[in-house]
């Protein structure tokens, strides 16, 4: 490895970049373009649950149950309907999730003391926010008739209503319990091997069809020093677009930073070194740009999406594919950001990741170096 | 820092040389030696693997079988201080279009570890022999054939190495740009370096020292341009000039011991086995069919005359 010849190769490297003007602009663009539209469109909580009421009743029981549900700031009542055809509609037209139904005689039945039903139609076609949308409404049903119980009780002179078990809840690392602050530092490891390998995958197939390769090999530059030269102007750049990651997760979307600065940007090295020499691993496979630009685009976006844990929890998956997913590298990039994120953990407890990264940032880079040298044969 | 060669050995030594790519042979057991000093040109028709050699010496390319030496040392097991002692100019342009003339330089510099009271010194030399001095800060893309031929040239000798490896290095340059190519390739081998070129332009064959012809994989001739001529000497090679070129090739057609009767600009050129015969023959003949030549005489073959005669040998005896 000759350090003259390794600083050739950057400064080329580099001044193509910075020539470039367009793909520098969609270089340091695309992180922010994908961090707000991700960040904003992502969003896993459900509140304002569109909610039709039918009050077949019209009472003043069954209004004050429906104010319940309108001071609500999961439900949002869209409208107050008359038939049962008017929910089916608003169901299948997707203009509501939820209708509520407060039969007739409903305070007549809660007057005698006796059982009333209420009835919850639900979009389940989403199933995973159906049944948040249900557990929502209960609770609003429940903590309803506890307090009606309970005014019963002291409207007899009794003592109010003692509840036998009562939890108290406490949430830690993300006490508002708001999706943003768990997707954003995951997204900014998506982000990331998506943009790394990207920028990558296309410096060495330039280099063949532009018939630049042939007079590279001619001279005594090594693979390695190619693939390494190559590695580090792409690094500078990928860490600018990790600094403005982090600065739009932190400023932009408020999501808490705990942890050690120098420990993020340490991780956050060998990630990047990860993710380019997989780039210019699949540049030197590929020989074309067009095909190495889409075969980055297809390994970093699916895997790093579906497989990271970054949206879908790894646990749930079937063991056939957590084992496939030991093999993503933004796998353990989403663990170390979320812990450094929200839970301002370090090294002590992300050493495996930490390892991990290391691990697949070095074998990569080996494949890399090799399969420039097995090309020249 | 002089490049280490070993000394007395010839630039170039290829022995028994053999690429296959699949089923197709397209280097077929070549055995050469180039001369220290030596412009040594490498002709042939486009695919009759002049670059696959060029490319196997350069170390691009791995050989099936046979061996090679450039600069004394073997291409396969000293492959990178071989490419120390080389500069490679490929068909296509190779430099960065997007880089200035001095970025690209600077590059290349960098890459062949040119020491660093040199540099300056080699940047200024490429410049001046380029013609780009004034241009130095213009990106490359920019530059117009010639020139970026030239650079292209400069670029590859920063190192100064002893052998050079150009192919075909003047495709698509005016003849001008072209002449002032080999005005430098000529000064180089003037200072000692080794020019190894392969060329389709007959013309620039000329200018060779020594030139091997290569058909099919195959070197089929070998020799100084005057050395290949004289080995035509039994095609004896006839211009005519006459009133009417039809009938004049119909009437020359029957008279025995003439070959390859072609229209040549204005006039005929003819082959003949037998020189004294042939000139009677061919009056007569042209007297009987009524057609007048007011010019009849030999003339020396031009090495496009060679080349096609040689490869029309060399099919008739595949035939």
């Amino acid at each position: 490895m000759s350090l003259r010849r390794l600083k050739a190769v950057t400064r080329k490297e580099l001044l193509h970049i910075v020539r470039d003007a367009r793909s520098l602009a969609l270089a340091l663009a695309l992180p922010l373009v994908m961090l707000l539209l991700f960040g904003y469109a992502l969003t896993l909580d459900v509140d304002r649950i569109p909610t039709y009421v039918y009050d077949q009743d019209r009472t003043p029981e069954s209004r004050a149950l429906i104010d319940q549900f309108r001071g609500s700031r999961y439900f949002q009542i869209r409208e107050a309907i008359s038939s049962y055809q008017a929910a089916d509609r608003g169901i299948d037209k997707s203009t509501v999730l939820l209708s509520l139904v407060v039969p007739r005689y409903y305070s007549r039945h809660l007057l005698a003391g006796d059982e009333a039903d209420v009835q919850l139609l639900v979009d389940g076609s989403d199933s995973n926010t159906a049944s948040i949308a249900l557990g929502y409404a209960d609770a609003v049903i429940e903590s309803f008739s506890a307090q009606l119980r309970s005014d019963a009780q002291v409207q007899r002179g009794g003592q109010p209503l003692r509840v036998p078990v009562d939890p108290r809840i406490r949430v830690w690392y993300n006490s508002d319990l708001k999706s943003k602050n768990f997707i954003v530092p995951g997204l900014i490891a998506v982000t990331m091997m998506i943009i790394a390998s990207m920028l990558s995958s296309l410096t060495i197939a330039r280099e063949w069809e532009n018939g630049t390769m042939e007079q590279l090999l001619s001279t005594p530059v090594r693979p390695g020093e190619l693939v390494l030269g190559k590695l580090l102007a792409y690094f500078a750049l990928g860490l600018a677009d990790m600094a403005i990651s982090i600065v739009v997760g932190v400023f932009v979307f408020q999501v808490p930073f705990r942890g050690n600065a120098w420990f993020l940007l340490f991780t956050s090295c060998l990630f990047l070194f990860g993710a380019l020499s997989w780039g210019i691993f699949l540049s030197a496979s590929a020989r074309s740009q067009l095909m190495a630009f889409q075969m980055g685009m297809l390994s970093s976006f699916l895997p790093g999406y579906l497989l990271s844990g970054f949206i879908y929890s790894i646990y749930n998956m079937p063991k056939i594919i957590q084992l496939v997913s030991y093999l993503v590298p933004a796998r353990y990039f989403v663990t170390i950001l979320n812990g450094v994120f929200l839970k301002g953990v370090g090294f002590r407890i992300l050493w495996l990741e930490v390892l991990m990264l290391a691990a697949y940032a070095g074998l990569v880079f080996w494949g890399a170096s090799r399969k420039m040298r097995l090309k020249v044969a | 820092m002089t490049p280490s060669m070993a000394p007395e050995s010839n630039a170039v030594e290829i022995r028994d040389l053999v690429k296959r790519f699949g089923s197709f042979v397209a280097v077929d057991h070549v055995n050469l030696e180039v001369q220290r000093g030596e412009i040594f040109g490498f002709l042939g028709p486009n695919g009759a693997g002049k670059s696959t050699t060029i490319r196997m010496l350069c170390g691009l390319l791995k050989p099936t079988s046979g061996s090679a030496t450039v600069g004394g040392l073997d291409i396969s097991s000293q492959s990178e201080a071989v490419k120390q002692n080389i500069g490679y100019m490929s068909q296509r342009f190779s430099l960065y279009d997007d880089l200035s003339v001095e970025e690209n330089i600077d590059f290349f510099s960098g890459i062949y570890s040119v020491p660093r009271d040199r540099r300056a010194a080699r940047k200024d030399y490429v410049l001046r022999m380029a013609g780009i001095e004034e241009r130095r800060s213009s990106l490359t893309g920019l530059l117009s054939g010639g020139w970026k031929q030239r650079l292209a040239l400069g670029c590859a000798i920063l190192h100064e190495p002893p052998i050079l490896f150009l192919d075909e290095p003047t495709s698509g340059v005016d003849p001008i740009a072209r002449r002032t190519f080999w005005d430098l390739i000529y000064q180089l081998s003037a200072a000692g370096n080794t020019v190894f070129v392969s060329t389709h332009y007959m013309d620039e064959a000329e200018y060779c020292h020594r030139l091997a012809l290569m058909y099919r994989g195959k070197v089929i001739a070998l020799g100084t341009p005057a050395e290949l001529k004289a080995s035509l000497s039994h095609h004896n090679l006839f211009h005519l000039e006459v009133s009417d070129l039809l009938g004049g090739m119909n009437a020359l057609e029957k008279v025995p011991g003439l070959s390859d009767i072609a229209v040549f600009g204005g006039g005929l050129h003819v082959t003949a086995a037998d020189a004294d015969r042939a000139v009677p023959e061919m009056r007569s003949a042209l007297e009987q069919a009524g057609i007048s030549a007011p010019m009849l005489e030999a003339i020396q073959p031009s090495m496009e005359d060679v080349f096609v005669a040689m490869i029309e040998e060399e099919e008739r005896k595949v035939a």
